[in-house]
């Protein structure tokens, strides 16, 4: 390859990365909270489909976006009231609650849209989050095309990084989530309202998660698609564990899950590549196991409570 | 002396969903609360469902035939989940066991009929249990989670299949991305014609009482219980876990590549693209639903085959999309939950 | 429940708790009908056998449990009490027998654990620990408060725990077996530090079930026995054997007979031991010892010091090396250690319910846990249930084991029948060297001498045993050689004289270095 194409490739692929990176992002952090509380929740997946699908008929039926946001962050709300009822009150299996979540959020989501899109002969597109061009940084040769052309809802991860990380380690809040997912009984004795911790912990993870769901309608593809998630509530679990139940950590690790969503998008553009198509699509997947295989060296321990209730 | 009493045994998985009955409705309720709200007339929807499942003899027939893969599937499930093994990846191995099955079909089709079609159906259990002890090896040498990596496997399986449909396996006109028919020689044999039950619901029902008699029986089935229940205890005990992960893995995972090589020897005769609605994912349901009993599966599994049968035929009459079913599926198995009939992986009493 | 008066009609006491009355789901009456008084500033011990209704006593005062009837009156008025931070918010404190710290927090974060609303930021963890080195020095407790708990000793975590009290500003402290944990000398060190905190004016609740403890440290002392109190009385006015008589209801025999045996060959022997634990660090640092024939060896200490690690090692359960090992003249490898159960040897493991049994299955099966396999338990793979439960019915009525039937779970059964079952499965097969650890803890005094003397008639026919115990009186009944670990070493070997166990305390503190061999 020769220089110039090698570099406008390497530019498109990063200015890619951050963005793919973005919903999986959203996801993780949300259940860094909930795993750190001890709550393991797997049906991130089906969540970040209902968050989608909220957002999307929301922003299409009223024409405002922001609005559609607003939609999904209450549909994850609902999903994380009913999940922490099963699984903190209840205390029922959390696999067994979030394998149906699962299928819920399959289930629902798919019938609605057909019911009320799918074969409606409407245009189904939306004006998504558009890209706001920072001034002057924007026009930086390369740099400008990799950071400073993103949409609002990109750009917001810088700021949720921090703030989860600041509400987790500097907060009476975030040592109580830490305590209750490590010695729920040792926080109970300590005056921590366990269950109450939970529940929010929970709640934080599932609108996180819809709003994860809601980037893939309002700021990256234009409309609804069944199944529109495509695995990545499933991958921001393994991102989860291998960010070692850090915000940071999760940012690290979505980015670098961002890189393979992003070469293979771009990979598939490309002219003359011999690769079939469904190897590339494999890519993020099979980046998952090896991460996983990978985790087998590193001594960073799961919360002592994670998946037990109490 | 296995099959004294077996009659009671079998009241007794029975009475196992003698509740879920309950849970059932309310997930159809609330079911209905969602086709109104959709603008769609419950009962019409529900009117239509019931007879696509029950009309008439053939309509009982498919709904054994949809029934045979989540019996399958289910029954296998329930070994894994007594392991505290939590496979979700049934569907990438009933992938698995569909592809070994349509190249065994495929490229040794001029083997005799009485070689071939059981060849079919190992190879489909191989290929499930490879696929499903990848996940086991994983957990074990690496410490992978099983959840995620089963998932994977799932998305992975997919892939595969697709890639070989649509490239090397393609059938030789090459319009469609789907494989040529597999020998005829591997066709499972139908009966009660002109339906199109089969052989492999034969073989449905008795794996889930072989895993029933293995579980509860067997020594082998009080060491998988033991490790799912306290591994520590097993390993004290003297029990190696790891092997009782992989083993269940491989029971799971070959029992859900049984479900792929008989729909492909059975209904499909070649392997396509989607030619799973999902099955992996119900068959948890259906084990779940009668608290990971292989022999109460078999209810369960019917009565999710009724489900998916009556709810396309529900797509075609009332107009209303059948996915609704997997939200139907996913409520029964939160209402079990709540009513408290699921205890996790705590024993029934067996015995 | 009964209408409790505003105010206590008897202003003597700081505490009293009237009439108190809690069963649990199963059926156990926990508290039947408990009045508790205690007056202010003295050290009131709670004296009784295990399962007695102390720890339930003192939970439903720190709101951790509800009682189904009953009053309590606090400082003359009516308490109510529904969560640990009622209890902090009045001043009661408590340390519970298995520490409430967060392992992977520091000293100073478990200290203000729940004491802020959610909101607070915390950023004048400075100040608290400056204050909390400013209370360190001034009770003399030596806790550094930027440390994690997972790095301190069993010894600083309790003083993390008494600091967390007094930095609250307790002024009721409830102290919940504290000395189980703890050698003889800081057993002595802690009665003296509580002695000060009364002469300050703290009201102390010690619960314990150690006759010479009550004798030495307390003012009153009220005995419980199956949920009821038997008597409180004054200290000075009693005896050990009075309050002994109080607390079992009959006569103790202290003494367990034990005869005197030759020990014969040895059986087992290993030499150069060494094991790491869950995080990686060595916790067995090279040990060497032999069991012989008919013989005891007890190995005394204080919990953590490498003690588990040395049994689960020994039971192939977690890895290990060494130079040599032989079990009955048989060298072994690392690899046979994962079949040691098969070539004559039995393990009555530490935590009988997370390790010896499964709770959920039925006593049935767990009898024959290690053993299902085999004939007649089973044929050609097929479990032979009428031959389990045959076997099952024999073994209940040999060790006297009260079940109801066979077929319930063991979790139903008391925890010195589940430690019976226990015990009868392992010793039933005639092991050659039988691993015990901590074989009577947290069980009734009857079920414990019960598998004592079943420990000793293995002695005698003629096993090896190595006796793990943290406790010390065990170890001196029983032991015929006694072995003190110290942080992963053993500090020597002494004979089980009564004369010398202040001697084995100073060594299970690191004290005596005289290594062995």
């Amino acid at each position: 390859m020769e220089l110039l194409p090698a570099l406008l490739f390497l530019q498109s692929t990063l200015a890619a990365t951050w963005r793919m990176a973005t919903p999986i992002l959203y996801a993780a952090i949300g259940e860094v909270f909930s795993e750190r509380a001890g709550v393991l929740n797997i049906g991130l997946e089906g969540i970040m489909l209902i968050g989608a699908f909220a957002a999307y008929s929301t922003a299409f039926e009223t024409g405002n976006l922001v609005l559609g946001l607003i939609a999904a962050v209450l549909s994850g709300l609902v999903c994380g009231l009913v999940f922490a009822l099963f699984t903190v009150t209840i205390k029922a299996n959390q696999i067994v609650v979030g394998a149906a979540f699962n299928m819920i959020g399959m289930g629902i989501t798919g019938f609605l849209y057909r019911a009320f899109y799918a074969e409606s002969g409407k245009v189904l597109s939306l004006k998504t989050f558009l890209p706001l061009d920072l001034p002057f940084l924007s026009s930086i040769p390369f740099l400008g095309e990799v950071l400073f052309r993103h949409n609002i809802m990109v750009y917001a991860t810088l700021l949720l990084v921090p703030a989860a990380s600041f509400v987790l380690y500097k907060t009476a809040f975030g040592l109580s989530i830490r305590a209750v997912g490590e010695h729920p009984k040792a926080a109970d004795t300590a005056g921590i309202n366990v269950h109450r911790t939970r529940y929010i912990s929970v709640l934080i993870g599932t609108s996180l998660a819809a709003i994860g769901g809601a980037f893939l309608v309002l700021a990256y593809a234009d409309q609804f698609v069944e199944g529109i998630v495509t695995g990545r509530g499933f991958i921001a679990l393994a991102v989860v564990v291998f960010g070692g139940w850090s915000p940071w950590g999760a940012m690290g690790t979505s980015l670098l899950f961002g890189v393979f969503y992003a070469l293979q998008l771009r990979i598939q553009a490309m002219p003359n590549v011999l690769i079939p198509y469904q190897f590339l699509q494999a890519l993020p997947y099979l980046a998952t196991l090896l991460v996983l295989v990978g985790l087998t060296k590193r001594r960073v321990r799961a919360p002592k409570a994670l998946g037990i209730p109490y | 002396m296995v099959w004294r009493n077996f009659g009671k045994r079998f009241r007794r998985a029975w009475q196992s969903i003698g509740l879920p009955p309950i849970a059932i409705l309310i997930a159809l309720l609330l079911g209905a609360v969602v086709l109104w709200l959709a603008g769609y007339d419950p009962l019409i929807a529900y009117r239509a469902m019931w007879q696509g499942a029950f009309k008439d003899l053939t309509a009982v027939t498919e709904v054994l035939i949809k029934a045979t893969p989540l019996i399958f599937i289910g029954a296998g499930l329930a070994i894994a989940f007594r392991c505290s093994i939590w496979n979700i990846g049934a569907e990438g191995q009933f992938y698995l066991g569909a592809i070994a099955a349509t190249a065994a079909g495929i490229y040794l089709g001029s083997l005799p009929r009485a070689i071939l079609m059981p060849l079919v159906l190992l190879l489909g259990i191989a290929g499930g249990a490879m696929w499903g002890m990848l996940a086991g090896f994983l957990k074990n040498r690496f410490g992978a989670n099983e959840v995620v990596t089963t998932i994977m496997l799932n998305y992975i399986a997919i892939f595969i299949t697709g890639f070989l449909v649509t490239g090397p396996m393609i059938e030789t006109k090459g319009l469609f991305p789907q494989t040529p028919r597999i020998s005829e020689n591997a066709w499972l044999p139908r009966f009660l014609p002109p339906t199109r039950l089969h052989l492999g619901f034969i073989i449905a029902l008795l794996l889930a009482i072989i895993l029933y008699i293995l579980l509860f029986k067997t020594s082998i089935g009080y060491t998988i219980r033991a490790v799912g229940t306290n591994a520590e205890a097993a390993r004290y005990a003297g029990i190696n876990v790891q092997n009782n992960i992989l083993l269940a893995m491989g029971i799971s995972g070959g029992a859900a590549g049984l479900a792929g090589a008989v729909e492909v020897a059975a209904i499909s005769y070649r392997l396509y693209q989607l030619i799973s609605p999902g099955y992996g994912f119900d068959g948890i349901a259906v084990s779940l639903l009668v608290g990971n009993n292989p022999l109460g599966v078999i209810f369960s599994g019917i009565l999710f085959g009724a489900l998916r049968s009556g709810s396309e035929v529900m797509q075609m009459n009332a107009r209303v999309p059948s996915v609704l079913v997997l939200m139907i599926q996913g409520m029964v198995v939160l209402s079990v939950v709540a009513f408290g009939v699921y205890r996790a992986v705590t024993m029934e009493k067996e015995e | 429940m009964e209408e409790c008066a505003p105010e206590s009609a008897d202003q003597e006491f700081i505490l009293r708790m009237e009439n108190i009355y809690k069963s649990f789901p199963g059926g156990v009456q926990a508290n039947r009908g408990i009045t508790l008084e205690v007056r202010s500033g003295e050290i009131h011990c709670l004296l009784g056998e295990n399962g007695a209704g102390k720890t339930v006593l003192m939970s439903i005062l720190y709101g951790l449990y509800k009682p189904d009837s009953g009053c309590i009156y606090y400082k003359g008025k009516k308490l109510d009490i529904h969560n640990p931070k009622d209890a902090i918010r009045h001043r009661i404190g408590m340390v519970h027998q298995h520490f409430m710290l967060v392992p992977t927090l520091t000293v100073a974060e478990n200290i203000v654990l729940g004491q802020y609303p959610p909101w607070k930021v915390l950023n004048h963890m400075e100040e608290v620990h400056e204050r909390i080195r400013a209370m360190s020095d001034e009770f003399g407790l030596d806790v550094d408060p930027t440390k994690l708990v997972q790095d301190l000793s069993v010894g600083e975590q309790q003083r993390v725990e008494i600091l967390k009290a007094l930095y609250h500003g307790a002024d009721l402290l409830i102290l919940d077996e504290p000395t189980a944990v703890l050698t003889p000398q800081e057993s002595e060190h802690l009665l003296k530090f509580l002695r000060q905190l009364a002469d300050r004016g703290l009201t102390i609740i010690f619960i314990t079930h150690k006759l010479e403890e009550v004798m030495e440290v307390s003012d009153r002392v009220t005995v419980l026995r199956d949920g009821r109190v038997v008597g409180t009385v004054n200290t000075s006015e009693t005896n050990p054997r009075e309050l002994a008589r109080m607390m079992v209801g009959r006569e103790v025999l202290m003494e367990l007979k034990k005869s005197q045996t030759q020990p014969g060959k040895v059986i087992f022997a290993v030499r150069d031991l060494r094991v790491r634990d869950a995080r990686g660090l060595e916790a067995v640092k090279g040990v060497s010892f032999e069991v012989r024939e008919r013989e005891i060896l007890g190995i005394a200490g204080v919990s953590g010091n490498g003690q588990t690690e040395l049994a689960l090692a020994l039971a192939g359960l977690i890895d290990c090396e060494f130079d040599e090992m032989r079990l009955d003249g048989q060298i072994l490898t690392k690899h046979d250690l994962h079949r040691l159960h098969r070539m004559g040897m039995a393990h009555v493991p530490e935590d009988r319910q997370r390790m010896g049994l499964i709770l959920p299955f039925s006593v049935a099966e767990n009898f024959v846990l290690k053993s299902y396999r085999d004939e007649p338990f089973s044929k050609r793979g097929f479990l032979r249930f009428e031959a389990i439960r045959e076997y099952s019915r024999s073994q209940i009525s040999k060790f006297n084991i009260r079940v109801g039937d066979i077929e319930e779970e063991i979790a139903h059964l008391s925890g010195g029948n589940q430690q019976k079952v226990v015990v009868a499965r392992e010793l039933d097969r005639h092991p050659r060297f039988l691993l015990v650890n901590q074989p009577t803890r947290g069980i009734d005094i009857g079920a414990t001498e019960f598998v004592r003397q079943q420990i000793l008639a293995q002695r005698d026919a003629g096993a090896a045993i190595l006796l793990i115990s943290a406790d010390l009186e065990e170890i001196f009944a029983l032991s015929d050689r006694i072995l003190v670990m110290f942080e992963g070493r053993f500090m020597g070997e002494v004979p089980p004289d009564p004369a010398l166990i202040e001697q084995v305390g100073l060594m299970m503190a690191g004290k005596a270095a005289v290594p062995a061999d």
